[in-house]
């Protein structure tokens, strides 16, 4: 058998540049690469709104070519709803982090879902506020070292984080609810199968569809800028677990796949 | 369109539309409440959407939304509901997208709310101040004009009674000068073109790494100096020889132009000063028509807010006293005891006798 070796363009071809100011390891410009190339490759280029949350990746946004809405922190659901409303021929998405949408925004998010608004929503979540240096969000997993929980989220002390994934699929008005992660190649991979069937939802008309994207932040998990991956599958992987919450009307909860992930784990050992 | 009676929000509802007005999302709050049940019955049969928010958060984010496409879009509130949307209406002005708000608010106590704001970073809104509802018709339209004009927020601030107070008024579409086109507005054309747009409060811009706070905000404070320059508006009842003046806006003033009217007919030599834009104040028209005046006498429904525009207006030349207050009914919507002919004309005779007010 051959071996094809594809060579992959230095950036998608609706990025301005690869010129950035985040932290070498960060998995947020991976996860934007395969939201770009995915609004490119569904020859969406032309219609895209991208509506922009508060944190490391609005930094990222003047590196999109496609037209974008700045939102406050939080608020880019109901930005999305006002801008899908009067351009409902628009693909309109939002890029939010783990503090954005699950802390500061988490009704917004939640009340856009049960509307069925014909939006979608991705989250990159690498359960620590990234910008500040890393402190504890509403997705900081039980035990995760943070600035403010340092030894550990304690979950008697601090609560227990929310998976905003299983709120969302929950909701009547949610058509497609997904988690990836960017930490190897083949999350990658899936990842952004997961982001064209959601983008493929909103073009179907179906209603409100959302992609988690666990993303690495080797600067606010204070270890080395290579250890990212690693932590990022053995400390957020197993509570975050991926694959799909909901697609044809069906739910299926986190600790279902949980479930899943530990069968395919143990069959492959 | 011939002459129809309505109330107040009806009468607003229905200028907005005619101002090209297609979005409105509120969340209910006496007495806004009337205003978004108005605008959920006219706005889907004008081609518009209507949306029920489930927060006043929510209700200024879909309108901020709505404005970045370029659509006309208004929200709206009242005090607390207002409060709550400072945060967006502070960061709509950095974006300069063209939001007209509709504050019907309890009385006049949100008077510094109002011209003063509490989100955050220097910004400004125009604030107009209607005193009844054909006013309100107009300047309900103006505010969509200087909103595209200026691209900044445009507050109409009204009250209980001109939200529930059926007049009759004529609604019709005025005629405004040609704006230009809104060539930032997003619609996802220009993606993948390199010139795809960035509607953005911070000042960053596409291609550009990082922000530049500094000319960005230099460059909105001079809009804003310019603002205050061109857009001040009031009305003046009475003469040059008048040696009180009042000064009070929206409902109140009616109840004022009532009382000095009549205190004219009998010879007095009073005067009102109506601002109509309370930001910016019409500090100029004031120093004008208190030239000849012994005292200013500033009426109006609060413990004193407005009476420290007229004494920065005024610079110290006049003596400015209060003769308004807090008043209101036993709901707090702001529909006090002073809300009463007899009582106003007593308190602007006490004034032009040279009595303190009866706080």
């Amino acid at each position: 058998m051959t071996r094809v070796r594809e060579t992959l363009p230095a950036q998608p071809a609706l990025q301005l540049g690869v010129d950035h100011d985040l932290c070498p390891g960060c998995g947020e410009p991976l996860a934007l690469r395969m939201l770009l190339e995915s609004i490119e490759e569904l020859g969406c280029a032309q219609r895209a709104i991208g509506v922009i949350g508060i944190g490391c990746y609005t930094a990222l946004s003047p590196l999109m070519d496609v037209d974008v809405i700045q939102a406050l922190h939080g608020r880019a659901p109901s930005v999305a709803t006002g801008a899908k409303r009067m351009r409902p021929e628009s693909l309109v998405f939002t890029l939010q982090g783990d503090g954005d949408m699950v802390n500061e925004g988490l009704q917004e998010v939640i009340h856009t879902a049960a509307r069925g608004e014909s939006v979608t929503c991705v989250l990159l979540n690498n359960g620590v506020f990234g910008e500040t240096g890393g402190h504890m969000t509403a997705t900081t997993v039980i035990g995760q070292r943070t600035k403010n929980t340092l030894e550990g989220r304690d979950a008697a002390y601090h609560g227990h984080p929310i998976l905003i994934g299983d709120l969302l699929a929950m909701q009547g008005g949610t058509a497609y609810a997904a988690r990836g992660s960017v930490h190897d190649a083949a999350g990658v991979a899936g990842t952004k199968r997961l982001l064209r069937r959601a983008i493929e939802t909103q073009l179907a008309g179906e209603g409100f569809s959302f992609v988690e994207i666990l993303t690495m932040c080797p600067t606010g998990w204070f270890i080395g800028t290579a250890k990212g991956p690693e932590y990022l599958a053995q400390v957020l992987g197993p509570v975050h677990a991926t694959g799909e919450l909901k697609r044809d009307g069906r739910y299926v909860s986190t600790p279902e796949l949980r479930e899943r992930a530990l069968r395919t784990r143990n069959e492959t050992i | 369109m011939t002459r129809a009676l309505m109330e107040g929000s009806e009468a607003i509802a229905c200028a907005a539309i005619a101002a090209g007005c297609r979005f409105f999302a509120g969340y209910p709050m006496t007495p806004f409440t009337e205003l978004l049940e108005h605008f959920a019955k006219k706005l889907p049969a004008a081609g518009g959407v209507c949306i029920n928010a489930e927060s006043e958060l929510e209700a200024i984010g879909m309108t901020w939304g709505a404005l970045a496409t370029g659509a006309r879009a208004a929200t709206g509130s009242t005090g607390q509901g207002i409060a709550l949307m400072q945060e967006s209406l502070s960061e709509i002005t950095r974006a300069e997208l063209p939001l007209v708000l509709f504050n019907l608010a309890r009385g006049q106590g949100d008077y510094f709310q109002a011209t003063r704001g509490g989100g955050h970073g220097d910004y400004r809104h125009l604030v107009l101040a209607p005193c009844d509802a054909a006013e309100a018709v107009a300047l309900t339209q103006l505010a969509f004009d200087l909103a595209d004009r200026w691209r900044n927020p445009v507050v109409v601030y009204g009250d209980y009674l001109l939200a529930h107070t059926a007049e009759a008024v004529e609604i019709a579409p005025q005629a405004f000068p040609p704006l230009p086109p809104k060539d930032w507005a997003v619609d996802g054309s220009l993606g993948g073109t390199g010139h795809s747009r960035n509607v953005n409060p911070l000042g960053m811009e596409k291609g550009r790494k990082g922000i530049e706070p500094e000319p960005f905000w230099k460059r909105l404070a001079a809009k804003h100096e310019s603002m205050a320059q061109s857009e001040p508006r009031c009305e003046i009842e009475g003469g040059d020889d008048a040696e009180l003046v009042v000064v009070a806006f929206g409902t109140l003033a009616r109840f004022a132009r009532h009382a000095v009217r009549a205190l004219r007919r009998e010879g007095a030599r009073g005067a009102l000063f109506r601002p109509i834009t309370l930001w910016p104040f019409p500090a100029e028209a004031l120093r004008q028509a208190c030239r000849a005046a012994r005292r200013v006498a500033v009426l109006e429904q609060n413990a004193g807010q407005m009476i420290d525009d007229v004494r920065l207006a005024l610079e110290g030349r006049v003596p400015v006293s209060a003769i308004g207050g807090i008043s209101s009914d036993a709901a707090g919507f702001g529909i006090g005891p002073l809300l009463d002919p007899d009582e106003v004309r007593g308190r602007i005779e006490g004034a032009l006798a040279g009595r303190e007010a009866r706080q």
